[in-house]
């Protein structure tokens, strides 16, 4: 079975290398792709949309019905794990761990003990115990805002350099997910929730959608920003520059709250309790 | 382009990759498809794809080694085959 699956992959492999010599030269100015699509992108841009990134407004302007359905991919990509990996049962007694602040002791409380309840000085801590680090969760703590704020510099600055919505909302995803790994699962839900990540997701699909739908009450097409300028203010191109704005917000959204709803269901195993 | 740089990255890419497949261990397979990662996005940044190569760097080498490593933990670290 493994070689005639290595002869498949090499068969392929070579029919791919026997091809490649007929596509056009990299960056060739007379390839097909460049002669008529290209030129026009890269000439109106500005007049267009007043976007002196030309990815950003192909990405999310001319060509924003791909970037809607790419969000609603990952959307439901989040939704799929979900379905996959949670696990919804009841909560039974097992052995937990405890740690008590001031001295440092762990405490293992067994099936169906207690802890004195509306005491402070006890935190759960995993039961696939980790040694308390505290260069880790501070480096971490110093870390983790400055990354949040960089995320939100790259959403809002994709108009003008590299960067948008996937970009931005991976970045702040990955920052609260540094936060799960340097502190503990529990934490990061009392920051972020299961229940606001997935509403989270699926309101950025939703301000997507809606923004295009919001365009065809004001009388153009779907997704044309231009027709927004009533309600944004200013001329139709700035009304495109920012329709583009509240888009990516909706992609950036989405993208954060699945990113960290897949660390959450991968990490514990879909019990929502310990994790990494 | 400096074509020395290019060979070497390509060249990385390659040994990545196949290094990837290769190691038995599976979190070492997950760190080495985040090194992966990491040398697309240089190559994408020499082709001048600026905006890929980010989506890259964050997607690839940062957020989807984190996932890889967290399934690793909450399954087993050694491959079967």
């Amino acid at each position: 079975m493994k070689t005639i699956a290595l002869l498949t992959v090499l068969a392929i492999g070579a029919f791919l290398l026997y091809g490649t010599p007929e596509f056009p030269a990299w960056g060739d100015p007379q390839a097909p792709a460049a002669l008529h699509v290209s030129p026009y992108y890269i000439e109106h841009t500005i007049e267009d949309t007043a976007v002196p990134n030309v990815v950003t407004s192909v990405l999310a302007d001319y060509r924003g019905y791909d970037t809607m359905f790419e969000t609603s991919v990952i959307f439901a990509a989040g939704l799929a794990c979900l379905m996959l990996l949670r696990r919804y049962q009841p909560k039974t007694q097992e052995t937990r761990l405890y740690r008590h602040v001031p001295t440092g002791i762990t405490l293992r409380i067994a099936q169906g003990g207690k802890i004195p309840e509306a005491s402070d000085e006890f935190e759960r801590i995993d039961s696939q115990w980790v040694p308390y680090d505290l260069i880790v969760k501070l480096t971490a703590r110093l870390i983790v805002p400055f990354a949040q704020l960089f995320a939100l510099y790259v959403i809002a600055h994709g108009h003008h350099s590299p960067g948008g919505g996937f970009q931005g909302g991976v970045i702040y995803g990955a920052a609260l997910i540094l936060y799960a790994v340097s502190f503990d699962l529990r934490s990061t839900f009392r920051r972020l929730s299961e229940r606001t990540a997935i509403l989270l997701s699926a309101a950025g699909v939703l301000i997507y959608a809606s923004t295009g739908f919001l365009c065809m009450l004001m009388g153009g097409n779907f997704l044309d920003y231009g027709y927004l300028a009533p309600l944004l203010g200013g001329d139709p191109v700035m009304a495109r520059s920012h329709g583009i704005f509240i888009v990516e917000i909706g992609v950036g959204m989405a993208v954060m709250a699945v990113m960290v709803s897949l660390y959450y269901n991968l990490a514990s195993a879909g019990r929502h309790d310990e994790g990494l | 382009m400096i074509w020395p740089v290019d060979l070497i990255i390509m060249l990385l890419v390659i040994i990545c990759g196949l290094g990837a497949l290769a190691v038995r261990d599976l979190l070492g397979a997950a760190i080495l498809f985040g090194a992966y990662s990491f040398m697309m996005c240089l190559l994408w940044a020499i082709m001048g794809a600026v905006d890929v190569a980010f989506t890259e760097a964050s997607v690839g080498a940062g957020v989807s080694t984190v996932l890889f490593v967290a399934a690793v933990f909450r399954t087993s670290r050694r491959t079967k085959d």
